[in-house]
């Protein structure tokens, strides 16, 4: 299992990394939304791949049985999918006053005067 | 009142002032005052903390009483507070610049609340003894500083904040891999608890990658080759006093972070990454003041003499000795200080000669002794010259390298600082020399009004007086980087004051 979601992870850090090279803005914007899933899920594979055992104590348990699926990954990655879309909802904004100022979606054009 | 009660104020307050300041947004003078008054209570409180570890040594407060290595932390060590400290400094002195220069428009878009945040942003960043916590505040920095770099919406400004944004959004997410990727190898995400635990793991290649994706998210956030390439791209084109800010703080979060991690949680020197450290240096100073030269506006060029300073810093971290890590941190301190008020500095004579081209200013010397003055004082201070605050670190970290058999790299540092004096110099001649040719009716300081202009000119002087201070009591600054560095080399005192149980 954790294989399948390793080859999934390179992947994503794979097309994040070739479309933050791109020569579209928005491109670049969609490898940035890549690459932060790929951070998520890593930080979801590292943190150990259990299935159907959450973290809940019953009355009578001095412990977990081990294994359980790890609460702190998984806020962990809340925090960074929270993080992610507020930076993102930003980038996307800056994203189209840049295009209402330049009137392109070519990554050269910004260069600046000077 | 509690110690620990220190270690939450010089973020809490901020915060608060942030609060307060949303609902101020459109009433221009209550705004003003009550942020002018929000940093003087930050400073304030900065100071009480900085007293406190002075004299108590390391202090630690756990958030919900639940004890290290479960809750997380601050932890606040000499370094910490010293560079707490020197936030609530420059945060008190660029919004008293920024009081006088902004305009009412960014006023009304919530410069000042920005403002407040980014300083909580970095004063977290500093005192966190988590390392996901530390990508928190490190985010709450990143995403203030994005606004401020953008409010304005002038052409310039948009284009430099899409490449700011996009480096430092690459830089967190390197960052937030390292985080999973090392959580999922050792277990815990407090620094003290993972310095402890790094030892016992075996499986150091994966160690060292994990560290290499560390050195890549802060690398690129403190400005070190090849990394750096998006700081001039972009810190020119906000108003002055929010670069100034920037150049301030900004990076040294970077250098704070790379230090913080490479002595606690990856050991330079366990980790072979000793070389690795010394060329980045090295390159980073020679290709920073190369960029310098090369400039003719003033802003791009202390972007670039910013950029190969933070050399200096790396190669103290790289070098890992007790002399070169004081050397590094006491570099540390004098830099902030100094970048901030080089960066207030051509913002006033910006204002006096109507141009950041050094070709089109002149005759500052004959005409403005005091901004003259002002502007000698933290350039010689960059520059290294005695007594002012820079000759001593420069000092150290050369003695430091010629110890320990890196004679290239001791070189390159001299020949920087040449060359740095040389950059400066021609700077002094044809801003402040040469005699002025063209006529200067765009001096838009004389029109300000007494309140404004003392909120102008005093920051810099405060900043320049700091300068001198630390240079001519660089006995006692000396003795302050001695004990941070011995604190950050002991690691056992700051693993045995975050692990033991309290509260």
């Amino acid at each position: 299992m954790e294989l399948m979601f390793a080859i999934l992870i390179g992947v994503l850090y794979a097309a994040g990394i070739f479309l933050l090279l791109s020569k579209s803005i928005v491109s670049l914007l969609f490898g940035l939304v890549l690459l932060g899933n790929a951070a998520n899920l890593v930080i979801f594979v590292c943190s150990g791949v259990v299935r159907g055992k959450p973290p809940i104590a019953s009355e009578n348990m001095v412990m977990l049985d081990v294994p359980y699926s790890d609460p702190l990954g998984q806020a962990l990655i809340l925090t960074a999918i929270v993080i992610s879309f507020g930076v993102l909802a930003f980038a996307m904004v800056l994203v189209k006053k840049n295009y209402e100022l330049i009137k392109s979606d070519d990554v050269d054009m910004l260069a600046d005067d000077e | 009142m509690s110690s620990s009660l220190f270690l939450v104020l010089p973020v809490a307050v901020p915060l608060g002032t942030t609060i307060i300041l949303m609902s101020l947004w459109r009433h221009g003078k209550l705004q003003r005052r009550v942020s002018l008054l929000g940093t003087i209570v930050h400073f304030f409180v900065c100071f009480l903390l900085l007293i406190s570890v002075h004299t108590e040594g390391i202090i630690k407060i756990q958030f919900g009483g639940w004890s290290a290595p479960f809750g997380i932390v601050f932890v606040a060590d000499l370094l910490s507070a010293i560079l707490v400290f020197l936030t609530g400094l420059i945060g008190a002195c660029v919004l008293s610049f920024s009081l006088s220069t902004i305009d009412q428009r960014r006023e009304a878009f919530g410069y000042h609340s920005l403002f407040h945040i980014l300083l909580a942003g970095v004063c977290g960043a500093f005192l966190t003894g988590d390392l996901f916590n530390m990508y928190v505040w490190f985010e709450v920095m990143l995403m203030s500083s994005f606004v401020l770099l953008g409010l304005g919406g002038e052409r310039r400004q948009m284009s430099g904040a899409f490449k700011y944004v996009a480096l430092n959004l690459i830089s967190s997410l390197l960052f937030l891999s390292g985080i999973g990727l090392l959580y999922g190898l050792v277990g815990t995400l407090n620094i003290a608890d993972l310095s402890e635990k790094i030892q016992h793991i075996e499986h150091t290649g994966m160690l060292t990658a994990i560290a290499m994706l560390f050195l890549a998210a802060f690398g690129i956030k403190a400005a070190v080759f090849p990394l750096f390439f998006w700081l001039p791209e972009s810190y020119h084109t906000p108003p002055i006093a929010v670069t100034a800010l920037f150049a301030g703080l900004l990076t040294k979060v970077g250098v704070y972070a790379l230090i913080r991690v490479f002595t606690l949680v990856f050991p330079v020197d366990m980790f072979g990454l000793k070389e690795m450290f010394l060329v980045a240096a090295g390159i980073t100073m020679l290709t920073g003041i190369v960029g310098a030269i090369a400039q003719r506006d003033l802003r791009r060029m202390l972007c670039y003499l910013l950029i190969s300073h933070i050399g200096y810093m790396i190669m103290g971290l790289g070098l890992f000795t007790e002399i070169a890590i004081t050397g590094s941190l006491f570099y540390t301190f004098h830099h902030i200080i100094v970048m901030a008020s080089l960066f207030l500095i051509i913002g006033i004579t910006a204002r006096v000669s109507g141009s950041y081209n050094i070709n089109l200013m002149g005759g500052l010397y004959q005409d403005r002794a005091l901004i003259s003055v002002l502007f000698v004082i933290p350039a010689m201070g960059l520059s290294g010259i005695p007594p002012l605050s820079g000759f001593w670190p420069k000092l150290n970290l050369i003695s430091a390298s010629i110890e320990t058999y890196n004679y290239l790299l001791a070189g390159v540092a001299l020949v920087v600082g040449l060359l740095t004096l040389y950059c400066i110099s021609r700077v002094w001649s044809e801003s402040f020399w040469k005699p002025q040719e063209s006529p200067k009716e765009s001096d838009t300081t004389k029109a300000l009004i007494p309140r404004r202009k003392v909120l102008l000119y005093a920051p810099v002087i405060v900043l320049g007086l700091s300068t001198i201070l630390v240079g001519i009591f660089a006995n006692q600054s000396y003795s302050f980087s001695e004990e941070s560095a011995r604190q950050l080399l002991n690691k056992k005192q700051y693993v045995n004051t975050v692990l033991k149980d309290s509260n």
